[in-house]
């Protein structure tokens, strides 16, 4: 072994020794926590890495690993995630585990209806720490410098008296003023006081009070017991829930099944909206995918024509709606389809004097939009086609000729027959790729106009992807991710189906075109 | 499949191909005119300018409420090293999946097909819940991070490239590298010296691509991305010009123009070798 190899050797298990030293100190950490599913993801990542660096027989995953992480950290893990959130009622009101929720219970209190009051003097140090004395309503005096009440005896001459004889400072601490007290008054109602089993907490701008825990976990029976009312609350559907049904805000995780994918496709309001969305998202893609395929095969054949000439300079120009950024020409389409400032309602109204609303209008939202799709996609259709055009052979062509067929009748017998088969499958994907094109609508009408009276935040211009994205992040009603997760999945599912349509046709059409 | 047309003919089709020059440019004239027109209204604005000025490019350099620079320069950044790695990292994989013959290949590749199927947005909850979980381990790796947002965008790069490229692979024949190989060079040394030189076209089609659709990539950005000094372009841009189309067209349609002159700056002069990649890559099989 010469001293090269010997080196790259040493580094190799130099750099394993420090990573699995790092990965234990991780492990030990997260054990600690109790964060058991992270804890598992690191040691396995962990084995997997030494296995891959040290095996022999791991040398092709050298090569693959570094992608395989980001794809399945970024890729396969959310599939897997988007699932579990579709199964859970995750949405405002539930975002916290149950756990979280009993934990945030057991830290609330009540004030009872006869509580014990404290008047207070505040005081500060000069590194700005609290200290406060408080006085009972039978005249005992506590002293607080943490979260203790000690019994103070008010005569002990480290407390200095002012000129009407209460304490205006001790130990370094200064009384605050009662301006002083008002901007303190965010950390005073912080503080949480012990007085034996009490709490003592701030219930006025001059008054501590004694409060009392409100609520015990009961692990045994799963439920909250409220110690003011002597209420149980029963855990029930990711909530605390009383016998006659009053619910403990906030609520909690819990599975729920496919009460989400049922709540799609049964609960009338729910349904309505993902119909209607679902029959403009179809509607959108092949609209779109239709004419701009008209277009661009329009253009192409235009431009195939040897006896047009300056083709190149034609095509580069066509070509530039395809090399804008998406997003700049969305926006750039939503301000000329304004309204009441858009160019294009001015040169109707100069021409026909009328003023179409097309943002607003349902209907003329969607003619905005599938026009300015159109624009956007119509040059990638023309590459195709002139693409497929190019490479169809001319010898069909003279036979046809000499045959007496028309132009007309050699382009829609010979000419689009061919194409097709090239075509179709890209159709397919194109049409996919416009039914999740969120971009477009989210940036021209992100949804709107607004249906009136629709059970979830979906507008008429809204398409599935544009629809979850609502549910998840901009509802009215808060986050439903649980929801929007199990509409994702519906999508998944469509998209899988159109791809495995588009898998058998591409075959169908390779053994047709091999038949020719 | 023509024949030659007659006078009227030819005359006809050049009309019709102006009229589409029309329809494609208009758009792109009649914002390079706004952002030379004094006004920032858009109901104001003349397709040539009365005044030309430079105003409102001056104010998206100098304005500090317009953080426009910033933006670019985050987007530059972020598509620009999710572009580089990526071109790293699937041009491993494929080298792998193109040379060498081990357990699972096929099963891999199959995998491979089927997850880039899956579009990465469809998972934005659960990438957002994520990156939110990654925040609290992890502080500039997590939600609202630009590296953050670049493993993202990685991740949904890995599964087409690495096909995509697997496919040019696959037709650089093995005896370029073997001599290497019976040299005593490791296959790692074989494709960084002899493949990936050789693989340069696709490379640079990958990395083209890539950078271009991470540009322009909205939803993603929209979601992970908090606060105007972290925006890309394209979330930015939409902050901007969101409701306010009377009161900063001039400007957006400056901002707009420099935005789309980078990408377009790469396009055109390129466009055989991209179109080659957007095209060729899916007609390919």
């Amino acid at each position: 072994m010469n001293g090269r190899s010997l080196l790259t050797q040493g580094l190799k298990y130099g750099f394993v020794a420090l990573l699995d030293a790092a990965a234990l100190w991780a492990v030990i950490a997260l054990l600690f926590r109790g964060d058991y599913i992270l804890l598992a993801v690191l040691g396995i990542g962990t084995l997997l890495l030494n296995f891959v660096i040290l095996s022999r027989r791991a040398y092709p995953l050298r090569f693959l690993l570094p992608g395989l992480v980001f794809l399945f950290a970024m890729v396969v893990y959310p599939i897997g995630y988007t699932v579990n959130v579709s199964l859970t009622n995750l949405q405002t009101g539930n975002l916290l585990t149950k756990a979280q929720v009993i934990a945030q219970l057991e830290g609330r209190y009540y004030l009872p209806p006869q509580p014990e009051t404290f008047t207070f003097w505040a005081f500060r140090n000069a590194q700005g720490k609290l200290a406060l004395i408080l006085t009972a309503s039978d005249g005992r005096t506590f002293l607080s410098q943490g979260n203790e009440l000690v019994p103070v005896d008010l005569s002990d001459p480290r407390f200095v008296r002012g000129e009407d004889g209460t304490v205006t400072s001790f130990d370094g601490y200064t009384r605050l003023t009662l301006p002083e007290v008002y901007q303190s008054l965010g950390a005073l109602e912080a503080l949480d006081l012990r007085l034996g089993e009490e709490h003592v907490r701030l219930t006025s701008v001059r008054e501590f009070g004694t409060f009392l825990r409100k609520y015990q976990y009961l692990p045994d029976q799963d439920a909250v017991l409220d110690l003011e009312t002597n209420v149980t609350y029963y855990a029930k559907e990711g909530y605390f829930t009383s016998p006659d049904g009053v619910r403990i805000e906030p609520g909690f995780q819990i599975y729920v099944g496919f009460r989400n994918y049922l709540d799609v496709l049964t609960n009338p309001g729910i349904r309505a909206d993902f119909t209607r969305v679902f029959g403009w998202t179809l509607a959108w893609s092949f609209l779109s995918v239709f004419f701009s395929f008209a277009v661009g095969l329009g253009f192409a054949y235009l431009l195939n024509d040897p006896y047009v000439r300056g083709r190149f300079v034609y095509r580069s120009l066509l070509i530039i709606p395809y090399a804008m950024p998406a997003f700049i020409s969305a926006l750039v389409w939503a301000g000329m389809f304004n309204t009441d400032l858009g160019v294009i309602n001015r040169v109707l109204g100069d021409l026909f004097g009328v003023k179409v609303r097309w943002l607003q209008d349902p209907m003329w939202a969607r003619t905005a939009l599938i026009f300015i799709n159109v624009w956007l996609t119509y040059p990638y259709m023309m590459i195709v086609s002139l693409g497929a055009l190019q490479s169809i052979s001319q010898e069909l062509f003279e036979a046809a000729r000499v045959d007496g067929a028309t132009s007309w009748q050699r382009f829609w017998r010979i000419t689009m027959p061919l194409l097709w088969v090239s075509v179709a499958p890209l159709l397919i994907g194109s049409f996919a790729f416009t039914f999740n094109n969120f971009t477009i609508i989210w940036l021209v009408t992100a949804g709107r106009p607004a249906v009136l009276g629709a059970a979830t935040p979906a507008g008429a211009t809204d398409i599935l992807i544009s629809w979850t994205y609502r549910l998840a992040f901009e509802g009215e009603r808060g986050n439903q991710l649980g929801l929007a997760s199990a509409v994702s999945i519906i999508i998944f599912i469509i998209i899988a189906v159109i791809s495995a349509v588009n898998f058998r046709f591409t075959r169908a059409l390779e053994d047709v075109s091999r038949s020719v | 499949m023509y024949s030659r047309p007659s006078r009227i003919g030819l005359i006809v089709r050049h009309a019709l191909i102006w009229i589409g020059v029309i329809y494609a440019l208009f758009p792109i004239l009649w914002i390079l005119s706004a952002s030379f027109n004094p006004t920032n209204n858009l109901l104001e604005q003349k397709l040539i300018p009365a005044n030309p000025t430079l105003e409102h490019y001056r104010r998206l350099f100098t304005d500090p409420t317009i953080p426009f620079p910033k933006w670019v320069l985050n987007t530059v950044i972020v598509s620009g090293t999710t572009a580089v790695i990526t071109v790293f990292l699937c041009a491993l994989g494929a080298y792998a999946f193109s040379r060498f013959r081990f357990r699972g290949r096929r099963a891999g590749l199959l995998a491979l097909l089927l997850v880039q199927m899956f579009p990465q947005m469809l998972a934005m909850v659960a990438i957002y819940l994520l990156l939110i979980k990654i925040k609290e381990f992890v502080p500039w790796l997590g939600y609202n991070t630009h590296p953050g947002l670049i493993m993202v965008y990685l991740g949904g790069a890995m599964g087409f490239n690495t096909w995509f490229m697997k496919g040019y692979f696959d037709t650089i024949p093995r005896s370029v590298e073997e001599s290497a190989l019976v040299d005593g060079a490791t296959p790692f040394q074989a494709f960084l010296r002899i493949v990936l030189p050789l693989a340069r076209p696709i490379l640079a089609v990958v990395l083209i691509i890539q950078f271009i659709t991470t540009y322009s990539e909205y939803v993603l950005a929209s979601i992970l991305l908090k606060g105007t000094e972290m925006y890309t372009l394209a979330v930015g841009l939409r902050f901007f010009i969101q409701q306010a189309y009377d009161r900063r067209w001039g400007v957006f349609s400056a901002a707009a123009i420099l935005g789309a002159l980078l990408i377009l700056a790469i396009f055109l002069p390129l466009q055989k070798l991209i179109i080659s990649g957007l095209t060729g890559g899916a007609v390919k099989e």
